[in-house]
Parts: structure tokens; C-alpha cells; sequence
């Protein structure tokens, strides 16, 4: 274990090289004032430059909000969060009406941020085939790449913003429809305040040529960033979406409350991928971006399926379930994830499976790996419902614990109301094993080196389900991620 | 108003009453629990532990209470008659909460030292065992029903078994629900082991009279270094019936304690089991049968704490649920900062057999400490198709193939009954409750 070192130079030395994504982009960010009331609602409305049915959409949700209370059934320490001293919009781009129509209306620096982050915003720039990409800073889309192309086979790929105003009827159908404004805590927040996100519609039949991804980024300080995405894949579509997402280190603590919604139709289907990597607080557990997301796909209709893969290393506090409700008979979820915490890191996180359609089927991996201090649980629910005849479901947690100072725990839940369904889960907790590591440094392997490979093989299972771009990022991410951690 | 007002207010005004029936150290205990019945309130379903059962509820109608300490008149000799062939056990008995000898418990003769008897006596004659353990790891200071229990209980069982003893026989203890009335009973045992001691205890629940009971049972048991125990507590009351019960155990260095809770006939139960693994190499084995039908519901919730290194716990649970019962089963696993070395494995397996039948399991794991080995496993099934198919095949009737897979289904827990008479007992048991034969209890001859 790294000693705590009492020369700050030394400690941010290591952070910095630990987290390469946390430099701040000195651009001009229009802020508006902290705070949030209802007029905050309409500022961030008005701005956006939505029709009324929004404004009132939005209006619901915070009168909805002021009445509820946060959550604190999560095994978290969560510091008490002042939602009156965030600023609930922030757009460092210098936009027209109609959004920035080439690249040169772009702040430069803002180009040259996503340059560094490693995400090309000018088409030529990205591989043959590749990845379709929305990049959203703070409150705004920055840019949406290959519209056009994806334009043609009648794939919407744009900002929400841009989705309200050009698609309401698509947007009007199923905003909300499977996250209500009335689900918890932050769902009603992001409902209030929510900025920019992506929105994604599939045709029917319709396969999409590229993988779709969204880069959030969050830059100014003292703001919190509530995207909101929606996914939309029609009947016997299918389409790769890929979510990254960086901050730079600041001792504040950000507040990141998004809610995807995903909607699947019949024999479509859908595969989420994310890889997190807010900035995750220093090793003294200061800073740090509070991610606490809604994340939930309806399979509504026959013979979808929805997959989620997350590999989650970044956050200070990460409260996050993504989740599927198996309405269409057939209907099939997955949920792949690897949560990595360090340091002072907090994570519970896990997922709901609603079994309703027949035979529907849900698959739960759930790879847990915690080191230096921090606390990393599990919580996941299957539920079937009565009608949910020949419901199946198989579900594994596996802990790794990496050091005596930090915790691992699982919480299952399971409610079975069928009489034909099968529900299957296991859980194993253990730490790393003394012979494989023996064995790697025996073969001249270093004690880092062999960790980060053990880890690697241990989350093989999901990284795996990652698209490739995501996976060789992932894998990277997880060896940095545990740096220090042994020694 | 809320349930425990009524029983504060109950409380207040039959004081002198429940104290004069009861005494010493259980007397002690009530002021605080008093004040903490006042401050935590019933346990309800707000509560993460009580999400399936909802106790508070249980408490709104208006039990009858005997603090006077009426007698029931029942003859216990007459009432009971245990039939597990070749179980030769001490009997002891508790009319609903009174303590009772048998005639084979009297004559026979304890190994010196050992107390096996009424609790409300005990704190007369032995009250500094009592004085130190009474109520001393029965929390009432989280959500639960040890606070009520420790205002209302006037009596129960005690045994004392003292360093070095071991005791070859069983003790029995049985519960008889006897009232004209509708009736609150609130029952107390506590066993204290002391170093390297050994005990075999039965405990069975039986309903005499038709009557709707709530019973509330707080057991402590507490197992010196090195001593043993094995408990066995088997419920066969009736489906008016509800039953809470509260098991704490606290365990020090290399005891062992083997705890197996069946239920095959009851209306609603709800047994919690709290176990604390306090000195180095302490075992623990938790089991537990549930065989419910109708509306009957049960609700086992279990929560081992590791808080020393080198223990292990092992806990296996399963439930079959036909008609409308509903199962829950809540089984938390702690394990501190220090306990390194700690073996866990946890095991929840249900079938439903109808629609209708509604199973929640809810495995926990909450870890601090990196060298150990934890694991639980949960499923929710039916039957095996394939291994149904494979008998069918072989000419055995339908039937008759359920029945076999579900008792070999239940076997692995009865099989962990170290008890031998007993553990062909609950086969039979098992087998005649599979068969839909098990309506009444056959222990005692007032049942209907």
C-alpha cells in the first residue's frame, strides 16, 4: 500500500500520472448563476430554446423533486450534497440558434480537448467504419460526427437539444416512458435540469453500420452535468452504443445525475457499453465526481434484447443500476459489468432484471475488484412476475479484494412470484491468489505487472463483451487504475 | 396510533402485576426496555430486515395477556406424547410461557452443576448467572421484538451447563399454546455454556386449542471456549398462528454450535437468528427446512457476524412452497475488519410448486477483510424435468417422483441433523407433510 505522503507535490505527481484525463480547458463557458429554483428550470429551458410541452415536463419533475428525499439505502457515505451551490448549466460553446455548423465555429480549444481525449471530431480523422460520435462538454453538444452518412439509412444520431426541436413527436413518445420523472430522487432532478445527452433512432429493420458513441466531458467548475439519453431501436434493428466520459481533478466534488433510457421494440436490438472514468478524488478521497445515474431499458417488444457492458473505474461515489424490464415475450437482458474502486472510492452498483413477457431470460456478471480503502457492493434485484411463465435467469458476483483496509460486498435480491421461473444466483468473495502470483513473478513477472494481468483475466468474462475500441481502453484503464494499490 | 402504544400503555398499567409474577433480573431489564420499545417502536415493513413480514401488523389486534399468571389448566402428560421412537430425551415443558417439569425430567438426575429449569426461578436461586447474562446479547436497540419480549416475559427456561460437563441426553422442550382466549405469549430461554460444556436441545412449538396465538420468543445462548451445542427447533403449530422469534448466539474460541430451524406447519413465522463469531476457530452451522402450504408464510432472516479471524460458518436453508404460501429468506454475513481467515458459505435453494407460491431470498455479503473465503448461492426452481423424465422412464407414478425429489430436495438439510432418531423423524415428518397428511401435529392428542 502507498504510504500517505504529507508533500502534496509528491501526491498529486502520482495522481496526475494515475489520471491522465484531468486537465481543465480554459474556454469561455456562459454559466448561469447557482442555485436551483423553478426559474432555473425555465432558465435552462429557455436556453435550450424548448417548446412548452418540455418546459412543463420539466417543471413536473422539480415540483415532484421538492417532495422527495435522497436516497440512503445505498451501503455509501454520501457527504451532504448542496444542490443550491451547483450551477445547473454551463455551454462553452459559442453557439447560434442552430448549433455550430462546421468545425470552424468550434472554440478551438474545445477541439482541442476532445483531440486530447483521444476523440476525433472531424470525420477524416476517424478510422474507416468507425465510431459515430457525440461529444457533449458540460451542458451542450459540442458536435455530432457522421450524421450524415447515418442520415441516409434514416438513423437519427443527434443531441437531445436538437431531438426536441426536430424529432417532438418521436421524443414526446418516449421521453420518460421508461425512467418517470417520478422514480427517484435524481431521475426527478435530471427531469428538472437535464442538458444535453444523446438521442438515437433506429428504423425498422435497420442495422446500424457504425457504433454510436457519446463522450461526456464535464470542463467548468462548480457545475454538474445531468445529460440525459434516449435510444430508440425499432422493430428488427440493431445498433452498438458506446458511453465515455472524463473530468478534470478539482478538489470540489461534482455532481453527475444522468438517465439513459433505452426502448427496444420488436426483435430489435440494443448493446450498451460504458466505460467510466470520472475523475475519482485523490488518494485521500478529495474530490471527485459523485456519479449517481439512472440507467433502465424496456424490452417491450417480442424477442429483444438489450445488453449492458460497463466497466466502471472512475467516480468518487458511484451509485448506479443499469437496468432492464423484459416486457416482450422472448425478451432477453445481460448485464456485464467490472467495478474497480481505489483509494477512498465508493461503488454500489449493480442491476434490476423485471422479468414480466414469457420466457423471458437475464444473464448477471458482476466482477468487483476493490482496493487501497474503498468500499465496493453489489445490488442487484430479479424479480418475476406472475406471468412471466419459463422466466430464467442466471446470475454471478465475484469479489476481489486486493488489501486489508477495503470492503466487498453483494446484495442480492430476489422475488419470485412463478412458479416455472428459474433464478439462479451465486456469489464468491476472495482475494488475489498468492500461487498465481507466485507463478508470474517466478517467470520474472514484476508484482504490478502481475496484478493488472490477474485482474485482467478475472474481468476477461466482461471485457470481452466490449467492442474493441472499448476493450484495449479498458484494459489499459484497469492496470492504471491499479497503480500503487500493492507494494 | 401506533401498535406499541397499546402495549405501552399495557405495560404501564399491569406493572406491578408482571413483576410480581416474574423476578429479579428479568424484572431489571424492563425499564430499558421499556424505553426502547419507546424509542425504536415494532419492527415494520418500512424496514429494510422486515420487508416480507410485517410485525407491527401482528400486534394490532387485542391479544390477550395472563401477567397474573392464571393457570391454563392443562395436563402436559396428557397433552403430549412424543412419538419419535428411540428419542429418549428429558422433557421439559412451557404452558405458553409457564414453565412446567415433566415426571422423567424430575426424577432424572443432572450432572452436578447443571441447572435445567424455570427461568423466573433461576433468577431467584442461581441470579448470578442470570443477573449476568440475562438479556445481554438479545439487542434492543435495533429494530426487533427483544424489547417487548423483556417487558412482557415472566418466565421461560434456563439451562446452565457448567465447565467440563456434557450432557449425553437431550433436553426437550415443548411449547404448548393452550388459552380459551386469543393470546399474546412472550417466552424467554437462555443457555449458557461454559468451557468446553456439551448439549443437545430440542425445542418443538405445538398448538393445543384453536385459538389464534402471537408468540414471542427471545432465545440467548451463549457457548464458552470450546463447548458444543446442538439445537433443533421444530414448529408444528397451526395456521392461525404467529410466531417471532429471536435467536441470539455469542460464541467464544472454538465452540461449536449447530442450529437447525424446521417448519412444517405454522401460520406465520418469522425466526431471526443473530450470531456473533467472537473467539478464534468458533464453528457455526445454520440450517433450516421450510415445508409450508396454504396461506402459511415464513420468513427466516439470519446474520453472522466474523468478528474475530479463523471462524467458519456454514448455513443451508430450503424452502418448498405450495398453494399460496409465501417463503422469505434474508441471510447476512459480516465479516470484520480483522477476521482474516474467515470460511463463509451460505446456501438458500427453493422450489415453488403453484403460481401462486411467492419465494423472496435476499443472500448478503458484507466484507472488510481480504483473506477470506465467502461465498452464497441462491435459486428460486421447480423441480428437475430431467430427473423427472429419468423416473417416469423407470415406471415410478408421478406422484410418487415429486415426493421422492422433494424430500431427496429437503434431505441435505435433514441430513445435517447429527441427531439420529431425530433426523428419521423429520423424514417422516417431511414425507407425511409432502403428502398432504400433515394437518395436525401428531405429538399431541388435543389436536384436532
Amino acid at each position: 500500500m502507498k504510504e500517505n505522503s504529507s508533500d502534496n507535490s509528491l501526491v498529486r505527481e502520482i495522481s496526475a500520472e494515475k489520471y491522465k484525463y484531468g486537465f481543465t480547458t480554459d474556454v469561455h463557458t456562459d454559466i448561469i448563476d447557482r442555485g436551483l429554483t423553478e426559474d432555473t428550470v425555465r432558465l435552462v429551458s429557455e436556453r435550450k430554446g424548448e417548446p412548452e410541452w418540455m418546459l412543463e415536463f420539466r417543471l413536473k419533475a422539480y415540483r415532484h423533486w421538492l417532495t422527495m428525499e435522497m436516497p440512503r439505502w445505498a451501503h455509501l457515505d454520501i457527504p451532504e450534497i448542496d444542490y443550491q451551490d451547483i450551477s445547473y448549466y454551463a455551454d462553452p460553446t459559442v453557439r447560434k440558434k442552430e448549433g455550430p455548423r462546421s468545425l470552424d465555429e468550434i472554440d478551438p480549444q474545445v477541439m482541442k480537448t476532445f483531440d486530447k481525449l483521444g476523440i476525433p471530431l472531424e470525420e477524416r480523422l476517424a478510422l474507416s467504419g468507425g465510431v459515430a460520435v457525440d461529444a457533449v462538454m458540460d451542458s451542450v453538444s459540442v458536435k455530432t460526427t457522421f450524421k450524415q452518412t447515418l442520415a441516409e439509412k434514416g438513423i437519427i444520431f443527434c443531441s437531445m437539444g436538437e431531438a426536441v426541436r426536430n424529432h417532438p413527436e418521436l421524443v414526446r413518445k418516449y421521453l420518460g416512458s421508461v425512467v418517470s420523472y417520478r422514480d427517484n430522487f435524481f431521475a426527478a432532478l435530471n427531469s428538472a435540469v437535464f442538458s444535453d445527452g444523446s438521442f438515437v433512432y433506429i428504423p425498422k429493420g435497420v442495422r446500424c453500420p457504425m457504433e454510436l458513441s457519446t463522450y461526456f466531458r464535464i470542463n467548468a467548475a462548480g457545475t454538474g452535468q445531468f445529460e440525459r439519453t434516449l435510444i430508440v431501436a425499432d422493430d428488427d434493428s440493431y445498433v452498438s452504443y458506446l458511453e465515455g466520459c472524463t473530468a478534470p481533478m478539482r478538489d470540489e466534488n461534482q455532481l453527475h445525475a444522468a438517465i439513459v433510457e433505452i426502448v427496444v421494440l420488436d426483435r430489435a436490438e440494443v448493446k450498451y457499453s460504458t466505460v467510466q472514468n470520472w475523475y475519482p478524488g485523490d488518494e485521500n478521497g478529495r474530490g471527485g465526481v459523485y456519479n449517481f445515474v439512472t440507467k433502465r431499458g424496456l424490452l417491450k417488444g417480442v424477442d429483444s434484447k438489450l445488453s449492458w457492458t460497463q466497466v466502471e473505474t472512475g467516480s468518487a461515489i458511484t451509485w448506479k443500476y443499469p437496468s432492464c424490464v423484459l416486457q416482450g415475450d422472448g425478451s432477453q437482458g445481460e448485464f456485464y459489468s467490472v467495478a474497480l474502486t481505489n483509494n477512498r472510492q465508493q461503488a454500489d452498483t449493480g442491476t434490476k432484471m423485471i422479468h414480466i413477457g414469457r420466457n423471458t431470460r437475464s444473464t448477471v456478471i458482476s466482477k468487483g475488484i476493490s482496493a487501497g480503502y474503498s468500499q465496493n457492493s453489489y445490488r442487484g434485484l430479479v424479480k418475476v412476475g406472475e406471468h412471466a411463465d419459463g422466466a430464467r435467469n442466471y446470475s454471478q458476483c465475484d469479489s476481489l479484494l486486493l488489501g486489508d483496509k477495503c470492503g466487498a460486498h453483494t446484495f442480492p435480491y430476489m422475488d419470485v412470484k412463478n412458479e416455472t421461473a428459474i433464478v439462479e444466483h451465486e456469489a464468491t468473495t476472495s482475494r488475489i491468489s498468492e500461487d498465481q502470483l507466485f507463478y508470474c513473478n517466478q517467470r520474472g513477472i514484476p508484482m504490478e505487472q502481475a496484478i493488472g494481468l490477474i485482474v485482467n483475466g478475472y474481468a476477461k468474462e466482461v471485457l470481452n463483451k466490449l467492442p474493441m475500441e472499448f476493450a484495449v481502453e479498458a484494459q489499459r484503464l484497469l492496470s492504471v487504475s491499479l497503480e500503487n494499490t500493492v507494494g | 396510533m401506533k401498535p406499541e402504544q397499546n402495549y405501552i400503555e399495557l405495560f404501564n398499567r399491569n406493572r406491578a402485576l408482571i413483576d410480581s409474577g416474574s423476578a429479579g433480573a428479568m424484572n431489571a431489564l424492563r425499564d430499558r426496555a421499556l424505553d426502547c420499545l419507546v424509542r425504536h417502536g415494532l419492527p415494520h415493513k418500512g424496514l429494510e430486515e422486515y420487508l416480507h413480514t410485517d410485525v407491527a401488523e401482528w400486534f394490532g389486534p387485542d391479544w390477550g395477556l395472563n401477567p397474573a399468571r392464571i393457570d391454563m389448566h392443562v395436563d402436559m402428560a396428557q397433552a403430549f406424547r412424543c412419538n419419535v421412537p428411540n428419542l429418549s430425551t428429558l422433557l421439559y415443558f412451557l404452558a405458553n410461557d409457564e414453565f412446567a417439569l415433566s415426571q422423567t425430567a424430575a426424577r432424572a438426575s443432572l450432572p452436578e452443576g447443571v441447572f435445567a429449569g424455570s427461568l423466573r426461578e433461576a433468577a431467584g436461586s442461581r441470579p448470578e448467572i442470570v443477573e449476568r447474562y440475562y438479556g445481554r446479547s438479545a439487542d434492543m436497540d435495533r429494530p426487533g421484538i427483544a424489547a417487548v419480549n423483556s417487558m412482557f416475559a415472566q418466565d421461560g427456561m434456563m439451562i446452565y451447563v457448567p465447565d467440563g460437563v456434557v450432557i449425553d441426553k437431550p433436553l426437550q422442550l415443548v411449547t404448548l399454546l393452550h388459552s380459551p382466549v386469543d393470546m399474546m405469549v412472550n417466552r424467554r430461554i437462555l443457555v449458557v455454556l461454559g468451557r468446553c460444556a456439551r448439549l443437545k436441545l430440542l425445542l418443538c412449538d405445538h398448538a393445543l386449542s384453536a385459538n389464534r396465538f402471537l408468540t414471542t420468543q427471545v432465545m440467548e445462548v451463549f457457548a464458552g471456549p470450546g463447548s458444543g451445542l446442538e439445537l433443533y427447533d421444530l414448529e408444528e403449530t397451526h395456521n392461525a398462528n404467529l410466531r417471532i422469534s429471536e435467536l441470539y448466539v455469542s460464541q467464544e474460541q472454538d465452540s461449536s454450535v449447530e442450529a437447525d430451524f424446521v417448519t412444517l406447519h405454522n401460520g406465520r413465522t418469522r425466526n431471526t437468528v443473530y450470531v456473533t463469531l467472537q473467539g478464534r476457530g468458533a464453528r457455526l452451522s445454520l440450517n433450516g427446512i421450510g415445508a409450508i402450504d396454504r396461506e402459511q408464510h415464513l420468513d427466516n432472516m439470519t446474520f453472522v457476524d466474523h468478528r474475530v479471524p479463523e471462524c467458519t460458518s456454514n448455513e443451508l436453508f430450503k424452502y418448498v412452497l405450495d398453494d399460496s404460501a409465501t417463503g422469505a429468506f434474508a441471510g447476512k454475513v459480516l465479516v470484520r475488519k480483522d477476521a482474516q481467515h474467515t470460511s463463509s458459505e451460505q446456501t438458500n435453494r427453493n422450489i415453488c410448486l403453484t403460481r401462486s407460491a411467492r419465494m423472496f431470498t435476499q443472500p448478503q455479503l458484507e466484507i472488510y477483510a481480504d483473506d477470506v473465503k465467502c461465498s452464497h448461492g441462491a435459486t428460486v426452481g421447480q423441480l428437475d424435468d430431467r430427473a423427472m423424465f429419468y423416473m417416469r422412464q423407470r415406471g415410478i407414478p408421478e406422484q410418487e417422483a415429486r415426493m421422492m425429489l422433494m424430500q431427496a430436495f429437503v434431505g441435505e438439510v435433514i441430513g445435517r441433523v447429527a441427531l439420529e432418531p431425530l433426523r428419521d423423524r423429520l423424514n417422516r415428518l417431511v414425507e407425511k407433510r409432502f403428502r398432504g397428511e400433515l394437518s395436525q401435529c401428531e405429538g399431541c392428542r388435543a389436536c384436532r
